[in-house]
């Protein structure tokens, strides 16, 4: 059995916890959180060993992989001691607040030789996975360019309280919510190579921003448009979704399904045609062991799993490497909004 | 208890297949009376049960009930609750404590804030829970409630923590305030049933995921079916057709042959939807 723990007790810290408690290969012997009152609520009723000071739990058990979901702004701190202490890391997004932090992470789990893996659990989703192998066979050729959207109910009023609402903490629709559709551009185009036209816009927040407006420059020539808002009630919850046009074709996916428009039979893959083609996420999606608000979640933690037990050989999806190639492209975003008067 | 309940994620524009499809259905039902007419036509079908989430909206259909006691004799609101998106996101924007505190009932029950402040303080999670399913519940005072449901991300969040406890105190606080039977919904029948067995509740009501695809059926449809052929819960299923993703016909069919299964939660917007269900409905599930 696989003895990790669960550090940051907030709706990911959450949801990771229970995912984790019913995972057959894992057992959960700690959670940490500074929030005492909830840290002694979830030791109370669940008998987990709760523990308030990140550095006392490593030193006190003995632990193979811990799981990081606490404010972006404390990320590296932790994710370093635990990669110091040998063991494996699952960090919630993003990955650090600086592009040199997270390379100097990256480094230090490829030394070590651990697992680290980022939740950009998007990457686990069918629809967006379907898309990245549509783009893999080349079924729309060429990409000329991405629109890369995310809207969603988060920051509605003026005033809020928690970390999200400071930039400081890595708060902020471009930190924490851009964050998504970015990672799934570097994805689908790789690192970035400048960005331009930035607005971050405050719509309610007095400290960050809620909404963010860019234009990515990719090494072939490929451009891609960002456009997110968590300031936007018509979204029930949040809604990301991505169009990539090519020389053959034009292809959408969002959560729920994945539209491919393939110019010629040639480039299509098998099961897929000329024209219109759309595949849904009830067809798409793999049964996962345990469902807790998208299979996803699950598929992105068997993943860190199998991986540790050395069971997974692939493409390493959401390695720290990948992440940085996210934190690199905020932080050009955040080097060109500097630069205009909306900054 | 009803066989056949309408459900009401068309009206909230939720939908498992498409977000434009859902936004489509958002617009349909903005007006408050669009979504009562399609209630009034199932009722009138003989279709007395609906089963729906604590979302405000609801408020304005149980307002619109109290009105006509008479014309809703019969009319069952099987509620569920939380709305859970309405929790999601305030945790999101306002942390996990401030966002609980944010619906306890602010107004009218004294008692019940001094009640959620001694909860806070005492760690007393039992007091709190009860404070929450209450606020739900103001909406439906002075209509039927027979069956109160836990809504699946509750459910499955603590499935998964393990806080099974927190199950007795709902089943508990529904029967003795509401003279309610509880249900839970769930993406994780299987477990949920063995859990809620351990802690000594005895032929739930549970609500989940059924249909031939084995859509967010977790454990497998095998799974599920040798759970239910224990016969050990009163089972519901919904997603039947996996949001359009199976003809109806077909969904039907493949679910009739599922031992065990006591009624059918469908989601219908229009008059003709709700009219072939009932016929398939009558076709492979007759009436006993």
């Amino acid at each position: 059995m696989l003895r990790t723990a669960i550090v940051g007790l907030g709706k990911m810290g959450l949801s990771h916890y229970a995912i984790l408690n019913t995972h057959p290969g894992v057992q959960v012997d700690a959670v940490c959180d500074t929030a005492g009152y909830l840290l002694s609520v979830v030791a109370k009723y669940t008998g987990v060993r709760p523990f308030s000071d990140f550095r006392k739990m490593l030193k006190t058990l003995r632990l193979d992989a811990v799981v990081i979901a606490t404010p972006t702004s404390t990320h590296y701190q932790l994710v370093r001691s635990a990669l110091d202490h040998g063991l494996h890391v699952f960090c919630e997004k993003p990955l650090s607040l600086s592009p040199k932090e997270s390379e100097e992470l990256v480094t230090l789990a490829e030394a070590r030789k651990l697992v680290a893996q980022v939740g950009y659990h998007n990457r686990f989703v069918a629809t967006f996975r379907e898309l990245k192998r549509l783009l893999v066979a080349r079924a729309i050729g060429d990409i000329t360019h991405v629109l890369a959207e995310a809207y969603g109910p988060v920051i509605l009023h003026p005033s809020t309280t928690t970390w999200r609402s400071r930039r400081s903490e890595g708060g902020g629709c471009l930190l924490d919510y851009a964050a998504h559709p970015i990672n799934l551009l570097t994805w689908y185009l790789g690192t970035p190579v400048a960005a331009g036209g930035t607005a971050l816009k405050s719509v309610f927040s007095s400290d960050t921003d809620d909404a963010v407006a860019a234009t990515l420059l990719f090494h072939g020539g490929e451009s891609a448009q960002l456009c997110v808002n968590w300031s936007d009630e018509s979204s029930r919850k949040m809604t990301t979704r991505i169009t990539i046009w090519g020389t053959a074709g034009r292809l959408f996916a969002d959560r729920q399904e994945c539209q491919a428009f393939l110019r010629s039979r040639a480039t299509a893959p098998a099961g897929y045609r000329d024209g219109w083609n759309v595949r849904f996420i009830t067809d798409l999606t793999d049964q996962v062991w345990f469902y807790l608000r998208g299979e996803e979640y699950s598929a992105q933690i068997d993943y860190f799993v199998r991986r540790i037990e050395g069971r997974q050989e692939d493409e390493n999806i959401n390695s720290f490497a990948s992440a940085f190639a996210t934190d690199r492209a905020i932080s050009m975003i955040i080097e060109d909004a500097s630069r205009r008067p909306h900054g | 208890m009803d066989r056949l309940v309408l459900g009401d994620n068309q009206f909230f524009g939720i939908n498992h297949m498409s977000e434009e499809k859902g936004r489509i259905q958002s617009i349909r039902f903005r007006d408050i009376e669009a979504v009562i007419k399609v209630i009034d036509f199932a009722y009138d079908s003989g279709i007395r049960s609906f089963m729906c989430t604590t979302h405000e909206r609801i408020g304005l259909i149980c307002d619109h009930m109290r009105k006509s006691p008479s014309r809703y004799a019969t009319f069952q609101f099987l509620p569920c609750m939380p709305y859970a998106h309405k929790y999601v996101n305030a945790i999101t924007e306002a942390g996990v404590l401030r966002a609980i505190k944010r619906f306890l009932p602010r107004e009218g029950i004294l008692d019940a804030m001094i009640r959620g402040g001694t909860a806070v303080a005492s760690k007393d999670i039992d007091g709190l829970a009860t404070l929450l399913i209450d606020a739900e519940m103001k909406m439906f005072d002075g209509l039927s409630t027979p069956i109160i449901f836990l809504q699946n991300v509750v459910v499955d969040l603590l499935l998964g923590l393990k806080f099974d406890n927190a199950f007795r105190i709902f089943a508990e606080h529904v029967k003795t305030r509401y003279q309610a039977e509880p249900g839970f919904i769930t993406m994780n029948l299987p477990r949920l049933l063995s859990a809620l067995e351990k802690i000594g509740i005895t032929d739930p009501i549970i609500c989940s995921n059924m249909n031939k695809i084995g859509f967010r059926m977790c454990g497998g449809p095998d799974a599920y079916n040798k759970a239910l052929s224990a016969g050990h819960c009163r089972a519901f299923a919904m997603s039947v057709f996996a949001s359009g993703a199976i003809p109806a016909e077909e969904a039907m069919s493949w679910l009739s042959g599922q031992p065990n299964i006591h009624g059918i939660v469908f989601g219908a917007s229009t008059t003709e939807h709700i009219l072939r269900t009932k016929e398939l409905f009558g076709k492979y599930w007759a009436p006993q």
